[in-house]
């Protein structure tokens, strides 16, 4: 039997080409992640009218001719000395702490973001294939908003573990901020489903059809306010500005990663960054016609042409949707906690319950 | 004579308002007792008035008189005041009743600032460079009494920068202002007249006589009582500003006069002394000799750590060997005239506990009959009073005799250097020996244990003088890193504390009853001598101090 | 005085959902993006140096050499974190300024304790310290930190003299003194 388990599982190919897939992801991921820090400092000096990175560099880059001397200046090189440098810190276990929980809570923030990409299509091959981990998955959205959600254990098993007053607000206001706004998340988004999917349709939940129902308009045009209850809502969910509760440096020090340093801080960090590209992508997928173009118009070129702007189209939302989330952080200034939880219960939460009505009375009126 | 001791008071009335003084007392002198200041730079109150910087110009006026009847003439119904015509100077005035004094009146204002303007015509106004600074009545005086400008256009005399007066004297010429302070201190109470001016006009000059130069022992005083900067002292000249020095009460321990002193010091370090005012003892004056005491601080033979037979130990290792020693038992104990009324206690009090003899040699020499008296110690009289010694003059020979018998075993000296009173190295090779002692010498040299003592300036105490006058003074700078001050290694031979050092003494001495470091006078207190009448001291006449029998 | 109560004015509508304000804020913060930055490329570039800046705290000469510091101590006195520290010395009979008579013998600037305050600049009688264009002062040791004489007329070089009061006065004596022969 051992022997079955061992050509099924470990000799056979189709596990090495799942395990290559999975890898190639978690890089392309961890990349952009690890860019995404590089854009929000560049786009944060911008705006406060600085440069910003612009120094780090290696040798071997620094040789090239012009084109290395873009790369120093445009902080390219910044990203990869980031990670380094989380990596080969000192990575101190303060005395305090509940050291297994403590070590656990990283993993736990970063894990659940990496599954839940399984379920996320990027594009669409010529031969109608989804490019994505998991392409037989017909529940995505729904297991997307389950296991992302998980994230929120990592914050608050750091906030417990750390033992120290401001990890465990922080852990506390995190718990609490995303029970409050996954409500409304959920019930915008059910608008939607109401409008794309019908009772007898195979794969109802499934992003794919999401987005293959935006051919035409997009579902921003038909939705607009379940659009902005769900933007608001992953602001919340990813703790970013005017959200980050259980972050909050100015009342918290750093939140629930206030004991965290080097590579456990860098993990925290990394799951920050890819909720928030979980998020964009979520959006971009339900709201903004995922990898076509532009509305009315999904397909530019043909065959692996059309493939490749598509996931070009993607990947541009993406980096204008990271980029928007800086720079509403350097625009609207943090709420207060009190603030947070009136938008979520009494403000976000009966507006998406009104909007619900209104669509599904809409709907059941057209038949 | 008046029985009474209170001098009488009168009314003098002082720009309106009336004022209580002491009869016939100098008018500047009175008037700065009630807190007027009436500025002046010749005016000196132990020096005669020569009334020559005219500074100290005020309007005068007294009670009109009738001259048939000799009655206070009215107005009003208060007394009618004839005012001079002209301002006087009040330097060269007394009190007198009924005297009446306008400090701040316009014509007073006009005259103070013509005088500064005056005096600054020729002023170099070099005041960066000036050692005065700081402490200069003309750069005071010019800030709060002058106009603030001059209208002097021409160039202003040059004279000689760097004058030697003598050999502790520079004279900076353009700086002087002819007060004559110094000329009547040389002729009047240093007795030594060598100063004098030459010249007329804007070349008026001070200079010594032709062949002599300022040499007395006296000669720094001219530089303390010089308003300006012309007279400064070559020793501290350009050694430091004199804000910067802090000031702490002193006695001076040249001789049994106990001069009081100011040690300026900063930092820890002296940079000069000079005489502080003490009417009873030196008046405002002291001795050359005396100001450079503060050099033994940081002498090349001072002592600044403990050694055992030669080698250098911690003051914890070298107290413990000197512990077992006084333990061992036929102690003998040499004092000193140098050391403080509560060390000579201390060592009075182990000497007791180990009936151990005591032995504290006199040092006299030749005295001046001024400020330096015949008995070269400081607190000879402390060791009389505190028991230390019954004696008036000792010598060692009973002591080296014991040594010789082997009577004594080991010895405890207090800063003598006994080799030069009779002990050689090779009798005091024959007991184990303890020195307290400041610098090296020939005693240090064949000790046992040595442990460092402070001097004067580092360590607080009291001195009783000449005239039994007991005088305290506190520490003004650090002792060097490590020491303690002799008073706690006696305490600990002796098992007494420190801190209470002087309930004892109060208890145990007489003569001292009622007394504590901190409640001595400024000027000292004179205490009950009469136990001492028999005894012949060595000191002659003084400044201000005549031996028994000698009408002062 | 009377308190006055202001009202607050109701917000409209649309005023309370932010979302204009939003808008608006975001423009404001696109704007200066759009800018181009502020900052210097600091060692590449370097910031231009206004009159009377006070930079790092000098000794300076006048144009014919002469060191303009007597060593008054005033520097020393005024200055608030006692950063300063003289010896006097005197200037020899043989030297070309003995009728200056004083000068210092070391002048420590600790620049670990110096605040800039320029105190010792204004209270200069000689106008010998000037707090000069040197913003940058950098040393690997404490020792290395505190500015001693040399260096400090190394950094602080030669400023013009309006008034060579010292010359003027030798220049004087010397009138003086062949008039009287």
């Amino acid at each position: 039997m051992i022997e079955q388990i061992l050509n099924d599982l470990i000799l056979s190919p189709a596990w090495y080409y799942t395990a290559a897939r999975g890898l190639t992801v978690i890089v392309i991921l961890m990349s952009i992640a690890a860019y995404s820090v590089l854009l929000e400092r560049k786009a944060s000096a911008w705006i406060q009218g600085r440069v910003g990175p612009n120094r780090t560099n290696h040798p071997l880059i620094a040789w090239i001719p012009f084109f290395g001397n873009v790369l120093m200046r445009g902080g390219f090189i910044q990203p990869a000395a980031d990670g380094l440098k989380f990596l080969f810190k000192e990575d101190a276990l303060p005395g305090h702490v509940r050291k297994t929980f403590y070590v656990l809570a990283p993993c736990l923030a970063l894990a659940p973001v990496l599954i839940s990409l399984v379920m996320l299509p990027f594009g669409e091959l010529p031969n109608g294939k989804i490019i994505t981990l998991c392409p037989g998955a017909d529940i995505g959205v729904l297991f997307m908003f389950a296991i992302s959600s998980l994230g929120v254990y990592g914050i608050a098993l750091a906030g417990w573990a750390a033992n120290s007053k401001y990890p465990f607000l922080g852990a506390i206001r995190g718990s609490a901020q995303l029970i409050s706004y996954e409500l409304a998340m959920g019930l915008s988004v059910l608008t939607v489903f109401l409008a794309t999917a019908t009772p007898d349709q195979n794969n109802a939940l499934s992003l794919v059809s999401m987005v293959k129902a935006q051919t035409g308009a997009w579902n921003i045009l038909y939705h607009p306010v379940a659009a902005l209850i769900f933007l608001i809502c992953i602001f919340a969910e990813a703790n970013r500005h005017p959200f980050d509760m259980p972050e909050s440096e100015t009342d918290l020090v750093g939140g629930f990663h206030t004991e965290y340093g080097a590579f456990k801080f860098g993990l925290f960090f990394v799951a920050e960054y890819s909720h928030m590209i979980i998020g964009s992508s979520l959006f971009i997928l339900m709201f903004l016609g995922g990898w076509h173009v532009l509305p009315w118009l999904p397909n530019v070129g043909t065959g692996i042409f059309a493939t490749l702007i598509g996931l070009g189209s993607f990947f541009f939302k993406l980096a204008a949707f990271l980029f928007f989330f800086v720079w509403v952080r350097w625009t609207v200034p943090r709420f207060r906690y009190d603030q947070v939880m009136r938008i979520g219960w009494r403000v976000l939460l009966p507006i998406a319950v009104v909007n619900l009505l209104v669509y599904f009375i809409w709907y059941a009126l057209q038949g | 004579m008046v029985t009474d001791n209170k001098p009488p008071l009168i009314s003098i009335n002082v720009d309106g308002v009336e004022h209580q003084v002491v009869a016939g007392t100098n008018l500047v002198d009175a008037l700065a007792k009630i807190g007027k200041e009436v500025p002046h730079y010749c005016y000196h109150p132990k020096l005669t008035i020569a009334g020559n910087c005219r500074m100290c110009l005020v309007e005068l006026g007294s009670p009109m008189r009738d001259r048939a009847t000799n009655e206070v003439i009215l107005e009003n119904g208060k007394p009618k005041i004839g005012w001079q015509p002209k301002p006087a100077i009040a330097c060269a005035t007394n009190v007198s009743p009924g005297l009446h004094v306008k400090l701040d009146s316009p014509e007073v204002k006009a005259c103070r600032e013509g005088v500064t303007e005056m005096l600054l015509l020729n002023h170099p106004l070099d005041c960066p460079i000036c050692d005065q600074a700081g402490e200069c009545k003309l750069q005071e005086f010019s800030a709060e009494y002058g106009k603030g400008y001059s209208r002097y256009v021409d160039e202003k005399n040059a004279k000689p920068k760097k004058t030697r007066l003598g050999p502790r004297v520079t004279l900076d010429d353009e700086r002087c202002i002819l007060c004559s302070r110094c000329v009547r201190f040389c002729n009047d109470i240093a007795k030594d007249p060598v100063l004098g001016f030459v010249n007329r006009g804007s070349f008026n000059t001070l200079t010594c006589f032709p062949g002599k130069e300022l040499n007395n022992n006296y000669s720094l005083n001219t530089v303390d009582i010089c308003p300006v900067g012309a007279l400064t002292s070559t020793d501290f000249r350009f050694k430091m500003r004199v804000w910067f020095l802090k000031k702490t009460p002193s006695i001076c321990t040249e001789s049994s006069v106990g001069v009081n002193t100011t040690i300026w010091s900063r930092e820890g370090k002296i940079y000069r002394i000079t005489p502080r005012q003490n009417d009873a003892v030196n008046d405002t004056w002291m001795a050359d000799s005396g100001r450079e005491l503060y050099k033994q601080v940081e002498d090349a033979h001072r002592i600044t750590s403990a050694s055992v037979k030669g080698t250098k130990t911690s003051v914890d290792i070298a107290f413990n060997t000197a512990s077992e020693i006084i333990k061992s038992g036929h102690l003998a104990i040499v004092g000193s005239g140098h050391l403080t009324v509560e060390e000579q206690y201390l060592l009075s009090d182990l000497a007791k506990k180990h009936s151990a003899k005591t032995y504290v040699p006199a040092h006299t020499g030749k005295g001046d009959g001024m400020l330096i008296s015949e008995d070269h110690t400081p607190n000879f009289r402390g060791a009389l009073v505190t028991g230390l010694t019954q004696n008036a003059a000792v010598d060692l020979k009973a002591l080296s005799s014991d040594i010789e018998s082997g009577k004594v075993k080991s010895l405890l000296i207090c800063r003598e250097d006994v080799t030069t009173l009779g002990l050689s190295a090779q009798l005091l090779s024959k007991v184990r020996v303890i020195v307290i002692a400041t610098h090296k010498n020939a005693t240090t040299d064949t000790a046992e244990v040595v442990l460092p003592g402070l001097t004067v300036f580092e360590r607080s105490g009291s001195f009783i003088n000449c005239q039994f006058r007991l005088q305290s003074f506190v520490q003004a700078i650090p002792g060097p890193a490590g020491t303690l001050p002799d008073s706690s290694y006696l305490a600990r031979f002796a098992g007494l504390n420190v801190n209470s050092l002087w309930k004892e003494l109060a208890q145990h001495v007489p003569a001292l009853a009622g007394l504590a470091h901190g409640k001595i006078p400024e000027d000292g207190v004179v205490i009950d001598s009469s136990k001492w009448s028999s005894l012949t001291f060595p000191e002659g006449r003084l400044l201000k101090f005549a031996p028994a029998g000698v009408t002062a | 005085m009377a308190i006055k109560i202001v009202e607050r004015r109701p917000l409209s509508f649309l005023e309370k959902t932010y979302l204009p304000q939003i808008i608006a804020g975001l423009k404001v913060t696109w704007d200066n993006l759009v800018k181009p930055p502020v900052t210097l490329q600091y060692p590449e570039e370097r910031p231009v140096i206004p009159n009377g800046y006070r930079g790092v705290p000098t000794l300076v000469r006048d144009p014919q050499g002469r060191e303009k510091c007597v060593s008054c101590q005033l520097c020393e006195f005024v200055c608030p974190p006692k950063a300063i520290r003289i010896t006097p010395g005197e200037i020899l009979e043989t030297a070309d300024n003995n009728h200056v008579e004083k000068a210092p013998k070391e002048f420590d600037i600790d620049m670990l304790r110096c605040i800039y305050c320029g105190l010792c600049q204004e209270v200069c009688p000689e106008e010998a310290i000037w707090l000069q264009g040197q913003y940058s002062m950098t040393g690997m040791t404490r020792e290395e930190m505190v500015n001693n004489k040399d260096k400090l007329y190394e950094l602080g070089g030669t400023l013009p003299d309006s008034h060579y009061k010292w010359d003027k006065k030798k220049a004087e004596a010397e009138r003086q003194q062949n008039e009287q022969h």
